[in-house]
Order: C-alpha cells, then sequence, then structure tokens
C-alpha cells in the first residue's frame, strides 16, 4: 500500500514536473508546479511529516503559487513562442541526459547507507508539537538567524519597490 | 474490516447530507431574504417552495453545457472541478459529536480526527483561490477575469486575519485537533457558565471570534465581501461565462465552503457539541420542548390556513406529525447520547448560517480599496495584538 502510493504520487510529482518545462504557456507552467508541490506534500505525509506536508500546502501552493498565478494574471502574460532547435541538440542531449540520470541512480544504489524501506507510521515525530518543541530548542539560533534574513528580504523588497517621491 | 466498512457509511452518509443540506441552504436564503424583504420568496414547487431546490437542479443539469469560444477549454473545466472537489474534502475533519457506543460498536460523529485537523482546513481553503482564479483567467473575458482577480487579491488578504484568529483558541486548548478542541471546551465556570472560547479562561476570544467571523464572510465571498462577483460591475464575476452543471459545481462549492466555515467556527469558539448550560438544569430537553412548539405551531397554524393556500391543509398536519415524532426520537434513552450532542452542533451551526444570510439581507456592498483597507490597515493589525494578549494571557497562567 505504501509503496503503491509513493509510487502513484511520485510520477505525478515527475509528470508535472515535466509538464512544467514542456508548456509554453505560463499560467500551465505555473500550475504544474503547483501539482509537484501537492504531490511533494503526500509524500512528505507519507514519511510521517503531518506538519511539514501541511505547511508545505499552505505557504507554497497556497500563498506563493497564488501570488505567482496573480502576478501572471495581472500582466496577461501570453503563450511563449518556441524557437527552433538545433538537431544535433537533440542528438547530443538526450543521451547524456540518460547518462546522467543512470550514474545518480548507480551512486545512489552504491553509496547510500543500507537500510530498511520507509514504512507509513514508521516515523511519528512529524507533528506539530515536535516541530515545534524542536524549533525552539534544538534549532533556536538558525530559526532566529532565518527570520532576520526573511525581515531584510522584505525591507530590502519594500525599498526597492517604492517609488521615488 | 469492519473500520472500512463503518468508514464507507459514514461518508456516504455525510457527502448525502451535506449536498442535501446544501440544496436547502439555496430555499433557506432565499426564504429568509424574501421575509427580510417582505415577500413570500419560493411558492409554487411544492409546499412552500420545498421542492424548489430539486427543480432548480433538473433545469441545471438538462440544461446545455455551453463552453465558449476562445477560453482554455482543460483550464475551464478543471476549475468547477477543482471548486467542488476541494470544498467537499474539507468537510471529512470535521467531527459532528462525540465518541458513543451503540449496539456495541464504539464510533463517533464525523469522518476522521487529523492531528493537523486546523491546518488541514486552512490549506484546503487556501487552495480554494485557485478555482476562482483559474476559472476567471480560463474563461477569457473581462468580467470573469476581473472576478478573478479580486477574488484572489481578496482571499490572500484576509487568510492572514483568518488564521491569526484561528491561533488565538488553539492557543488557550494547546491542540490542532478539532476533536480534542471541542473536548478542551467542555464543563462550565461557576456551574453555569460555558468554557467555550468565547469565555475561556485567561483571555476571553470574543475578538477572535470576531475578526474569524468577518474573515469568513470573505473567504467565502459573501456579502458585504462579494466583490469577486458583484453584479452590478462585472455581471456575474468569475463564474460569467459557466453554464448548466459547471455552474452548479461553483455554486455547490460555495455553499459547502459556508456550511464547513460554520462548523469550524462552531468547533473553535462555541464549544462544538457541549450545550450552552449544564445538564442538571435541563439542557437535554431543550431539542423536546423546541420540537414540540414547533409542532404546536403547526398543528395552530393547520386550524386556520387560507383558501388559496390548500397545499397547507395538507403539509401542516404533516409537519406538526413530523416534529411530534422527532421529539419522540429525543426522548429515547439509546439514541440521546448521539442526538443532543448533535442538536446543539446542529443548532450553533444553523444559528451561524442564519446570521450570514442575514447580513446579506441587511448590509450593502464594500468599495473594493475600502475592503483590501479593512483588511491590512484594521482586521490584522486587531488580530496580532489580540493574539500577542492571548499568548500573554496563556504564557502567564500556564505555569
Amino acid at each position: 500500500m505504501d509503496a503503491l502510493l509513493f509510487l502513484t504520487f511520485a510520477a505525478i510529482a515527475v509528470g508535472c514536473a515535466i509538464n512544467l518545462v514542456l508548456q509554453t504557456h505560463p499560467i500551465a507552467s505555473a500550475l504544474s508546479l503547483v501539482g509537484v508541490m501537492g504531490s511533494l506534500a503526500v509524500l512528505y505525509l507519507l514519511l510521517g511529516g503531518e506538519f511539514i506536508a501541511a505547511v508545505q500546502m499552505i505557504v507554497y501552493a497556497g500563498a506563493i503559487m497564488v501570488l505567482f498565478v496573480f502576478v501572471i494574471m495581472l500582466l496577461n502574460a501570453a503563450a511563449e513562442k518556441k524557437t527552433r532547435k538545433p538537431a544535433l541538440r537533440a542528438v547530443v542531449a538526450v543521451p547524456l541526459l540518460f547518462t546522467f540520470l543512470m550514474l545518480v541512480a548507480y551512486l545512489i544504489q552504491t553509496q547510500a547507507p543500507k537500510g530498511t524501506g520507509v514504512k507509513f507510521g514508521g516515523f511519528t515525530g512529524g507533528g506539530p508539537a515536535d516541530i515545534g518543541r524542536s524549533l525552539f530548542t534544538t534549532y533556536i539560533l538558525p530559526f532566529e538567524v532565518t527570520s532576520v534574513v526573511i525581515l531584510i528580504a522584505i525591507l530590502g523588497a519594500v525599498v526597492l519597490a517604492r517609488k521615488e517621491v | 474490516m469492519n473500520f472500512y466498512i463503518l468508514s464507507l457509511v459514514k461518508a456516504g452518509l455525510v457527502a448525502f447530507v451535506l449536498l442535501t443540506f446544501c440544496a436547502y441552504l439555496v430555499w433557506i436564503e432565499r426564504k429568509v431574504l424574501a421575509h427580510i424583504q417582505l415577500r413570500p420568496g419560493p411558492y409554487r414547487v411544492g409546499p412552500h417552495g420545498l421542492l424548489q431546490p430539486l427543480s432548480d437542479l433538473i433545469k441545471l443539469v438538462t440544461k446545455e453545457g455551453l463552453i465558449p469560444g476562445n477560453v482554455s477549454t482543460g483550464l475551464y473545466l478543471f476549475a468547477p472541478f477543482l471548486a467542488v472537489a476541494l470544498a467537499l474534502v474539507s468537510i471529512v475533519t470535521i467531527p459532528f459529536g462525540p465518541e458513543f457506543e451503540i449496539f456495541g460498536v464504539r464510533t463517533w460523529l464525523g469522518l476522521t480526527d487529523l492531528n493537523i485537523g486546523v491546518l488541514f482546513i486552512l490549506a484546503m481553503s487556501s487552495l480554494g483561490v485557485y478555482a476562482t482564479a483559474i476559472g476567471g483567467w480560463a474563461s477569457n473575458s473581462k468580467y470573469a477575469l476581473l472576478g478573478g482577480l479580486r477574488s484572489s487579491a481578496q482571499m490572500i488578504s484576509y487568510e492572514l486575519p483568518l488564521a491569526l484568529a484561528i491561533v488565538a483558541p488553539i492557543l488557550i486548548a494547546n491542540t490542532l485537533s478539532f476533536k480534542e478542541l471541542a473536548e478542551a471546551q467542555s464543563g462550565f465556570y461557576f456551574g453555569f457558565l460555558p468554557k467555550w472560547h468565547v469565555f475561556a479562561a485567561p483571555f476571553p476570544q470574543v475578538f477572535s471570534f470576531v475578526i474569524f467571523v468577518i474573515a469568513a464572510f470573505a473567504e467565502t465571498n459573501r456579502v458585504p465581501f462579494d466583490l469577486p462577483e458583484a453584479e452590478t460591475e462585472l455581471v456575474a464575476g468569475f463564474h460569467t461565462e459557466y453554464t448548466s452543471t459547471m455552474f452548479a459545481a461553483f455554486f455547490t462549492a460555495e455553499y459547502a465552503n459556508i456550511v464547513t466555515i460554520c462548523c469550524v467556527t462552531t468547533l473553535l469558539f462555541l464549544g462544538g457539541w457541549h450545550p450552552p448550560f449544564p445538564a442538571e438544569y435541563g439542557s437535554s430537553f431543550i431539542p423536546v420542548i423546541l420540537l414540540l412548539g414547533v409542532a404546536g405551531l403547526f398543528f395552530f397554524h393547520a386550524g386556520q390556513t387560507l383558501k388559496t393556500r390548500k397545499w397547507d391543509r395538507f403539509s401542516f398536519p404533516v409537519g406538526g406529525v413530523l416534529s411530534l415524532g422527532l421529539a419522540g426520537l429525543f426522548l429515547i434513552p439509546l439514541l440521546q447520547p448521539i442526538l443532543v450532542p448533535f442538536f446543539w452542533f446542529a443548532a450553533k451551526t444553523l444559528l451561524l448560517i442564519f446570521f450570514f444570510i442575514w447580513v446579506r439581507g441587511t448590509l450593502p456592498r464594500f468599495r473594493y480599496d475600502q475592503l483590501m483597507r479593512f483588511a491590512w490597515m484594521f482586521l490584522f493589525p486587531v488580530a496580532v495584538v489580540n493574539l500577542l494578549i492571548t499568548a500573554f494571557a496563556v504564557a502567564l497562567t500556564s505555569n
């Protein structure tokens, strides 16, 4: 059952990711990215990270991508034009891509530590309480530093976006 | 195996009840609005227009599903599907009553209890923006596009105060599961004041409650925040180009969202299925007394029906007998632990739904810049201050 769910949503994620690159219209690409994020959330859920899954949906799919779609709709961006590609690119690129993927798969097979497969329910430290406790005890410094960095980024965006008075 | 059968039965029951209720919510809304405006409302189809939802359904399904030219067909068809799917999925985390045991089977009124239930509802409601935005964009019409744009900007803005208002009662209850949230509100202060979160001990959540309800109006695109479908400016907003079943899907999603958000308000702030005063003072007999009153009203009016309303001579006595039967059900000791909590839950939710309709019949629509200024300049700061005070009070009292 776990394997079936994993394979289904992994296939959806990969399919959406390929579609993201292939689509010519920005809106279709943005929506494919939402599909990738949604299936990633299900994968997190399968690993036992309930809180991360919910946050993935709320923050990435529900807030950031909505803003993307909003901006694309506001600019009324049209479909991109496809340029003609040289035939050589397909001849060289496709085998190279396959070689790269094979190499990565081989490295993961040989180098990664051998262990038992992940089972649903095997990890139970992904609830909101566990995440909150570790964020505010073990990882308090990275957490606070990240929030300051994000604050600086917001201030920078405001300064850059402000018109000269 | 038992678990699967039970879950399947419950899921079917909830889906059926929710969809039927959504259809009848349209009837209730039209009737209440009509009576606010001193007119009878739907009256022709069936007694007191009670079969109106059914005839609306037949009309919507049998009409031609027109796909206008120059729309992006895939997304155009996907949007209503997404809207109705998200609206129906949200209901699974809502518990309608406590655990009970019947015929040796121990279960509870509700489909599932997630330990991230509140976050799940938030995630589903934030995904709901896509349905309106995509629907508006794919229609290739300026009215629909403007509706979709307004809707996405509005829902992003009002999600902030909504989420902040949810956090405050969660701090008090210390859980994200709806079932535990409702259980945390059982009991009474001084023996009579219910421990609902609107009256909760360290800091009463009245402000969160008001902020949440206001933001809920905006999230469900209701008057006075129904800018995405403002008839006077945008024809019908994001669903201008939709016809037939696709329009029905948007319509159902809208009403299902209202039901869900009213259930969430009840669970977060109004104590879920817990009665407003203790059972020692006879709160378990309130449903029986109310139903007896309704039956009495039915029989009283059955004696003096107008000649022009021939149907009433049959429908009023039937309604009276039905209410008497329901009152009898509430007196059976075996069913009491199920029905009485469910009655309180349904009563609070229905009151909130009535409030939604009442507001629609009373308030005019906001202007768009007023709507945005209200969210960012007033609602958001108030929600932050309320959250800070609550957090401070909880931190002081918890140790």
